[in-house]
């Protein structure tokens, strides 16, 4: 049966869990889902995650994948309905691009704005907010950045959108505001509605929660 | 004819894959070396957001990021093949080339610009990351297997820096107790027809990470 074969291990709490989660979803994949409680990993994660041991894992057929965002192209190879990248090799190339700035400069700026305190708060936030301006030019007046449907560059970064939107609210200072960005705020605000996406989140005031705690303990950490 | 033009450095790690990719295939395209203190105005045009090379144009069109560059060239030409076919080979292969450039190149260089205690410690860190590297070449000549491929490519910059980096800083990274086949694959890259036609001549690298190493040892050195 076609949920034996494909297995996920996540993390409710985790974005990069969430990518995957609404790759398979929007495909239409039955899969087999694996909650990790990630301050005592399975030996199966180690097993399959031996490098990093981190969530998401991906299971297909006994085969372990790792790393989300190549578990998004893996998906997309394997599963063709309702692609994520464009066919032509110079969008896909423009995707791919996108992705990793979203991967590079945009998560790590926001996680960094949560995750110090004082004038490296605003340092961070500061950057963060630079770095999404940035951002925005890459939907280039579109509604989504796969056009007029979800697509790879989507999938990658609207965690952002979402995890900004808490990180503003837990230390703040606005990530993503209307006046600066119109087309990014938008853009998040129509991601987050589309049905799909939707019904994986998981419940944002369990989430929030969960995020205040996890501040609390990195800005206790960095005294 | 189709136009075809790579903005350059003479030794970069990122814009030798390109060239190594590029010539692999059999593909003509223009030189256009860059002076990284003094970046052309082309260059800032067609890479506004990292200012950087490589930059691949494309019948005008700039492609950025070298392993998406990788990924375009192996896409538009299909002589060759850098990728695998199988997609779970391919995944792995993307796995690989990505914990080079997030792990690999980051705790060399750290290991590079750092003394003493701190040396030590990041030389340990990069001995552990390279140790995952090395069980990837049980059995194959190549991390591609017979051939060539994207990890070689983006791990060439190994091939002809850690020996310059062991000789500027006075340490072993990689020895033929801990590493052979890590040693050998680096002998079997730098053989390789076509790879040698590009290879950056030793005692300019030596000179360039000498200054580098200075800069750097001279900054982080105790008050």
């Amino acid at each position: 049966m076609a949920e034996e074969t494909v297995k996920l291990l996540g993390y409710w709490a985790s974005p990069f869990a969430l990518r995957v989660k609404w790759a398979l979803k929007l495909k239409g994949i039955q899969y087999q889902y694996v909650e990790e409680d990630l301050p005592n990993k399975s030996p199966m994660l180690l097993q399959y995650n031996p490098v990093h041991k981190k969530v998401p894992v991906l299971v297909h057929d006994d085969k372990p994948l790792a790393e989300s965002l190549i578990i998004l192209e893996y998906i997309d190879e394997v599963w063709k309905q309702n692609p994520l990248l464009p066919i032509d090799p110079y969008e896909r190339a423009k995707a791919r691009f996108w992705a990793k700035f979203a991967e590079d400069k945009c998560g790590p700026a926001v996680m960094a704005a949560f995750s110090k305190k004082g004038e490296e708060k605003e340092k961070a936030a500061k950057e963060a907010r630079e770095n999404l301006k940035t951002l925005e030019s890459g939907l280039e007046g579109k509604r989504f950045f796969g056009g007029e449907t979800i697509g790879f560059v989507d999938i990658a970064a609207g965690w952002i959108g979402c995890w900004a939107q808490m990180t503003g609210e837990i230390i703040g200072i606005k990530l993503i505001d209307a006046e600066t960005m119109p087309l990014l705020d938008a853009w998040f605000k129509d991601f987050l509605e589309v049905p799909f996406i939707k019904e994986c989140m998981p419940p944002q005031d369990k989430l929030l929660e969960h995020n205040r705690e996890f501040h609390k303990i990195l800005t206790a950490a960095s005294t | 004819m189709a136009e075809l033009k790579l903005f350059r450095t003479s030794s970069s790690p990122f814009v030798l894959r390109v060239v190594w990719a590029l010539d692999l295939k059999g593909i003509q395209y223009d030189n256009i070396f860059e002076d990284l203190s003094n970046k052309s105005s082309l260059l800032l045009q067609y890479n506004p957001i990292y200012k950087k090379v490589p930059v691949l144009v494309h019948n005008g069109k700039p492609l950025l990021e070298s392993l998406v560059i990788l990924e375009y060239i192996d896409e538009i030409w299909k002589q060759t093949p850098i990728l695998p076919e199988d997609p779970s080979e391919r995944a792995t292969a993307r796995f690989w080339a990505k914990f080079g450039d997030d792990k690999v190149l980051p705790s060399i260089w750290n290991a590079f610009i750092k003394q003493g205690k701190d040396q030590e410690e990041a030389i340990v860190t990069a001995q552990e990351n390279l140790g995952c590297v090395e069980r990837q070449l049980t059995g194959k000549k190549f991390f591609n297997g017979e051939t060539i491929g994207l990890v070689d490519l983006a791990f060439g910059w190994l091939a002809n820096l850690l020996s310059v980096f062991e000789e500027v800083c006075g340490v072993t990274l990689i020895d033929h107790e801990k590493f052979p086949l890590l040693l050998e694959w680096i002998q079997n890259f730098a053989d390789a027809p076509i790879i040698k036609e590009s290879w950056p001549p030793r005692d300019k690298l030596i000179t360039r990470y000498q200054a580098l190493h200075e800069v750097h040892t001279s900054k982080e050195a105790p008050k």
